[in-house]
């Protein structure tokens, strides 16, 4: 009698053990800029995109359970670097997520790879990771500074403006996006004639917006972001850059910095998203669940947000198919095997150098009387197919792709 | 047309005229906090928030009340100040007699919950504000086309600074005001009331913060951080002209906006670094400032 408990004790138990096995347990976080200039782009609204891609996910996977976490890196790599070893070795955290400003996930994407850890890139811009600095463990999911440039700057090289002179943001996002976009420009027969290197977070651009009217070019391409785009659209404006003929090519500019300028000031300004809110049936639909879920329903998701949702989705379909998240490189491998698909950027695929391909759009900010409700910022002008809004896996010397 | 260092005259004479007008908000800005520190002994931190304030309310007050431009430059100064009074009696009052480092603390934590506040409703993206219609378009001056805007922002950042400079320095309010801060007991046996006197005192410095705010919104971008990326900057201002005086931080906001200017030409990438450079020199060479008393 008691040798027949025990054998059903043992049953028990492992009937249970194999249970527990069926069970994955996944940790997430979002490392991204909860308090400074990104924090529109990414921010807390990136937060509730992951929250909304987990629901999604275990709602259909009741099996996988996943944490959230998220902190601010406030802008700087070495805080940046310094979350991320704390995430990776005591929080134990499976992926890191988001993180605009490339400077620091630059420095993120190291950590990440020193412990066989995954980082999945949506805020950050620098084509650099998925170029010299690509590893195994990092994708680089929503756009990069190569496709920004290629999808601008050619189309308006090809439309006449071949003379450029570039107001850049002095980091590693900035010098990247410069050099990718002169790449372009003089590839398409433009030229370049000068430029001026500015601080990040410059208040007042009247001076560069001086040594640009000076240049004479045609086209003066905005290589920063955020407050810094802002700043040099509006003082644009009122120094009559547009007035005199010369035009800006915003070379990263988000909804949220539209919305920031008005359209009065911000009308016909050329740009390249890979994402935009109203742009089919699906993202309306995500974007009426974000609202709800931030709690803001006069805010318009980003492109980075999107990215972040899409991100997470695929990496828990691959999580899943190889049943841990335990090894990094392992589950990076099987996310580049799995071809991706999710209601906000269709069908696509990530490269072997961390890449994701998906299709980007030409866009143009309407004008005041051209826009019908809130949030009704662009015009389509143009779908850059998936093959070719990247850059070709051959010319971004990254040694994952040679190998 | 001859050239200076490289660089066409025409051109760099546009960058001194920048740099003058950059320069106005410093002093703007600098005024204020040197009347607070002067008068109250008192280092306002939270002086880039009230700026930011004052920009945020002209625009609320755009959106929802349809009043323009030139109301919200009387009416938001006019609502931040009475803010800073209602912070002057229910907090800095009690601190007078502590160390500087309280009334810092204090104030400093005050900005980081503007901040933070103004983040959490509004974003950090910013919102539009656009110039006033009449004073939109420019003129061209030969060798630079300068905006009407920026034109008058020079015309009432003087008007202001100098008004300012004369009444504490020349009025009688003034004189009773520099006596309250050096002897309290001995003004109030004259029988004024110095309490009072001390919170409009700030209550004024606030507005000017906010005066500087309205005229900021149209040209640069109004977002909850606009004041702690520029407070920093103009406490190096005050720093270099010494702490409290009035005519140093008029002089030197003015001074330093024309050096970034110039810098922002020959050697852009310090543009953000260059006041700081000078601030460690000054200190250096005189510890109390340009214009600075010791002791």
């Amino acid at each position: 009698m008691k040798q027949k408990l025990g054998l059903a004790a043992l049953a028990v138990m492992l009937a249970c053990g194999t249970a527990s096995a069926q069970q994955i347990n996944v940790k997430i976080g979002v490392l991204t800029d909860m308090s400074s200039l990104y924090s529109d782009v990414g921010g807390p609204g990136s937060v509730v995109a992951a929250k909304l891609a987990i629901a999604d996910f275990t709602k259909a996977n009741p099996n996988v359970k996943v944490e959230l976490i998220s902190g601010d890196h406030q802008n700087k790599p070495d805080i940046g670097s310094q979350m991320a070893n704390q995430w990776f070795d005591v929080d134990k955290v499976d992926l890191i997520i988001d993180t605009p400003n490339s400077g620091v996930a630059l420095a993120v994407s190291q950590v990440a790879a020193a412990k066989n850890k995954i980082f999945i890139v949506s805020g950050a811009a620098a084509s650099d990771l998925t170029g010299p600095k690509c590893n195994a463990n990092t994708v680089h999911w929503t756009y990069d500074t190569w496709m920004l440039a290629n999808g601008t700057g050619k189309a308006i090289v090809k439309t006449g403006g071949d003379t450029w002179f570039f107001l850049t943001a002095d980091y590693a996002f900035g010098h990247a996006l410069e050099r990718d976009t002169a790449a372009a420009v003089e590839a398409n027969g433009g030229k370049v004639v000068g430029k001026v290197r500015h601080p990040l977070n410059t208040n007042d651009f009247s001076s560069f917006l001086l040594q640009a009217q000076a240049s004479k070019a045609k086209i003066i391409g905005l290589a920063n972001a955020g407050g810094d785009t802002i700043n040099s659209i509006k003082q644009g404006a009122e120094f009559g850059i547009v007035k005199g003929g010369q035009k800006f090519a915003g070379l990263l500019v988000f909804a949220s910095d539209v919305n920031a300028l008005g359209l009065q000031t911000a009308q016909g300004l050329t740009l390249t998203e890979t994402w935009y809110w109203d742009m089919n049936d699906a993202n309306r639909a995500w974007t009426k669940r974000w609202q709800a879920e931030r709690n803001a329903p006069g805010k318009f998701p980003t492109m980075v947000q999107a990215g972040v949702y899409s991100g997470i989705t695929h990496y828990l379909k691959a999580v899943v198919a190889l049943k841990s998240a335990a090894d990094g490189k392992a589950v990076v491998a099987e996310m580049k095997k799995l071809p991706t698909d999710d209601p906000l950027f269709g069908k696509g695929v990530v490269r072997a150098d961390g890449r994701k391909l998906h299709p980007a759009y030409l866009l143009e900010v309407k004008a005041p009387d051209e826009s019908k409700y809130p949030g009704d910022f662009y015009k389509v002008r143009a779908t850059i197919p998936a093959d070719e809004a990247f850059r070709p896996l051959k010319d971004g010397n990254c040694p994952l792709a040679s190998g | 047309m001859f050239e200076i260092f490289g660089i066409p005259s025409t051109a760099l004479f546009g960058q001194l005229l920048i740099g003058l007008i950059n320069g106005s908000f410093y002093a703007l800005l600098s005024l204020g906090l040197a009347v607070i520190f002067g008068m109250l002994n008192i280092i306002n931190f939270s002086h880039g928030a009230q700026y930011m304030l004052g920009a945020f309310a002209a625009y609320l007050l755009l959106q929802y009340s349809g009043l323009g431009y030139w109301t919200a430059l009387i009416v938001a100064p006019l609502l931040v100040g009475v803010t800073g009074v209602i912070v002057e009696r229910l907090f800095l009052q009690w601190l007078y007699k502590l160390d500087h480092l309280y009334g810092l603390l204090l104030t400093f934590g005050l900005a980081l919950i503007i901040e933070g506040v103004a983040r959490n409703y509004f974003g950090s993206a910013g919102l539009p504000y656009t110039v006033p219609a009449s004073l939109q378009g420019g003129r061209n001056l030969g060798f630079m086309f300068l905006p009407n805007y920026r034109a008058w922002v020079i015309v009432a950042s003087l008007t202001v600074c100098i008004a300012t400079w004369f009444v504490i320095e020349r009025t009688r309010l003034g004189a009773y005001l520099r006596a309250a801060t050096e002897n309290p007991s001995l003004v109030r046996a004259f029988g004024i009331n110095v309490p009072r006197m001390i919170t409009l005192t700030y209550g004024f410095g606030v507005a000017l913060a906010a005066f500087a705010g309205v005229m900021a919104a149209p040209i640069y971008n109004v977002s909850p951080q606009m004041g702690s990326e520029l407070i920093i900057v103009v406490f190096a201002v005050v720093v270099i002209g010494g702490m409290g005086s009035i005519l140093g931080a008029i002089v030197t906001g003015f001074g330093l906006g024309v050096i970034e200017g110039l810098t922002k030409v020959f050697f852009p990438e310090a543009s953000n670094t260059v006041i700081f450079v000078i601030m460690a020199i000054v200190l250096l060479v005189r510890p109390a400032g340009l214009f600075g008393r010791r002791g």
